[in-house]
């Protein structure tokens, strides 16, 4: 499973970031090679317009099988993942990406 | 005489003064009041007023034919507002987040992106025993305010002579559909309030006028209330204040009830009668 985490820095210690477009980094935590990557949304973030559909497509090329925010994704965006099976869960604010990954192994996340 | 009527802050008195200004000057002169304040035109509930006509507005939005694309994608690349996506063999268009702007239609090789009409909004011709009004409506969950205010004054601009008195409500705000209310005027009339929330929107809309090269004034709504902050900045600045019309409770009756202050409050007829001998003085009427 491709997990991707929409987070504040680029480690497990790094509090989880609410917005999807306008995120600061994205972290891909690849579980069958055991690798945290973080992809820089330092542009994406400062878009005047489109930002999400935007992220939205960085995801798809990603080939994310998991998406975890925190508020979830807006209606643009949402059309765009739609079009993919990346399953989406929100709710993962004020904790950090590692605490965020036990929420969602445990179930506690919800679905989008 | 071309006249906008513009704020940076919402809520200080665009519409009020508007509506009342129009009016007062409708009755000695042909006038056309002109809400640009697409997202939420109101200018009407305040004149006692018959529609005329009333018609859809479009804009043009490129519309993906799956079986001229040939996927090279330079759509995606050249749109500046991300409304093209491409995802595996598919171009996904967001319309609410074009801007017209064509290129994509016209840089696509295959032509595999015409253009087409959709509607975003209502434009509506309506006359009161002194005035006309010309309102644009933006749909709700419409994004593009710009489009709909250059077509709401090219209607304006078609329909009524050079000598006609046009004012124009201008949106909230000092963006691009503020810029696009402001630009082909003679004169706006800045209206503020004199609080520390008025003075500091109110040099944001300063700066801007002054960015797009316009002849401007200010008028203090609510005088009485808040501080001298806006009176000392507007001297500094060697900024001419206008008019200032008085706090009063009687003009908050009025506009609760959707009539016109100007009728009922000598304060407020007085201040109006200062914006006309202003523009008088300027050459502006």
């Amino acid at each position: 499973m491709k997990i991707v985490f929409t987070a504040q820095g680029t480690t497990w210690d790094s509090p989880m970031e609410a917005r999807f477009g306008r995120t600061d980094y994205l972290l891909l935590w690849d579980e069958s090679t055991q690798v945290l990557e973080s992809f820089d949304n330092g542009e994406g973030k400062n878009e005047a317009h489109g930002a999400g559909p935007k992220m939205a497509k960085v995801l798809l090329d990603l080939k994310a099988d998991v998406l975890i925010t925190g508020n979830g994704p807006g209606e643009n965006a949402n059309a765009i993942l739609g079009k993919s099976g990346v399953k989406i869960y929100v709710g993962a604010t004020d904790i950090n990406v590692q605490e965020a990954y036990n929420a969602y192994k445990a179930g506690t996340l919800r679905l989008f | 005489m071309k006249i906008a009527i513009a704020s940076g802050k919402g809520g200080t008195g665009k519409t009020t003064l508007s509506t009342n200004l129009a009016t007062f000057l409708g009755e000695t002169k042909r006038v056309v009041l002109v809400d640009l304040d697409v997202e939420e035109p109101n200018a009407k509930l305040f004149i006692d007023a018959k529609t005329l006509k009333t018609q859809d507005t479009f804009k043009m939005i490129p519309h993906w034919n799956s079986n001229l694309c040939t996927q090279c994608a330079q759509c995606v690349e050249i749109c500046n507002y991300n409304a093209l996506i491409h995802i595996a063999n598919e171009i996904l268009v967001f319309p609410n987040l074009c801007h017209s702007c064509y290129a994509c239609s016209e840089l696509c090789p295959t032509q595999a992106l015409p253009m087409e009409p959709q509607k975003m909004g209502e434009l509506t011709h309506w006359r009161s025993d002194f005035i006309d009004g010309v309102e644009g409506r933006l749909n709700i969950g419409e994004e593009q305010a710009v489009s709909l205010i250059a077509q709401t004054k090219k209607y304006v601009e078609k329909y009524f002579s050079e000598d006609t008195v046009k004012i124009y409500d201008a949106p909230p705000g000092t963006s691009c559909p503020m810029v696009e209310a402001i630009k082909d005027v003679s004169f706006v009339i800045l209206i503020t309030e004199p609080t520390p929330f008025g003075l500091h929107d109110l040099k944001l809309a300063v700066e801007t006028v002054r960015a797009v090269g316009k002849k401007f004034g200010v008028v203090i709504n609510q005088f009485g209330i808040g501080n001298d902050m806006v009176l000392d900045y507007c001297r500094a600045e060697h900024i001419d204040i206008i008019a200032k019309i008085p706090h009063d409770r009687a003009v908050a009756m009025a506009y609760s009830k959707g009539d016109l202050a100007f009728r009922y409050v000598e304060g407020f007829k007085d201040a109006l009668q200062e914006i006309v001998a202003f523009c008088e003085a300027k050459g502006l009427a």
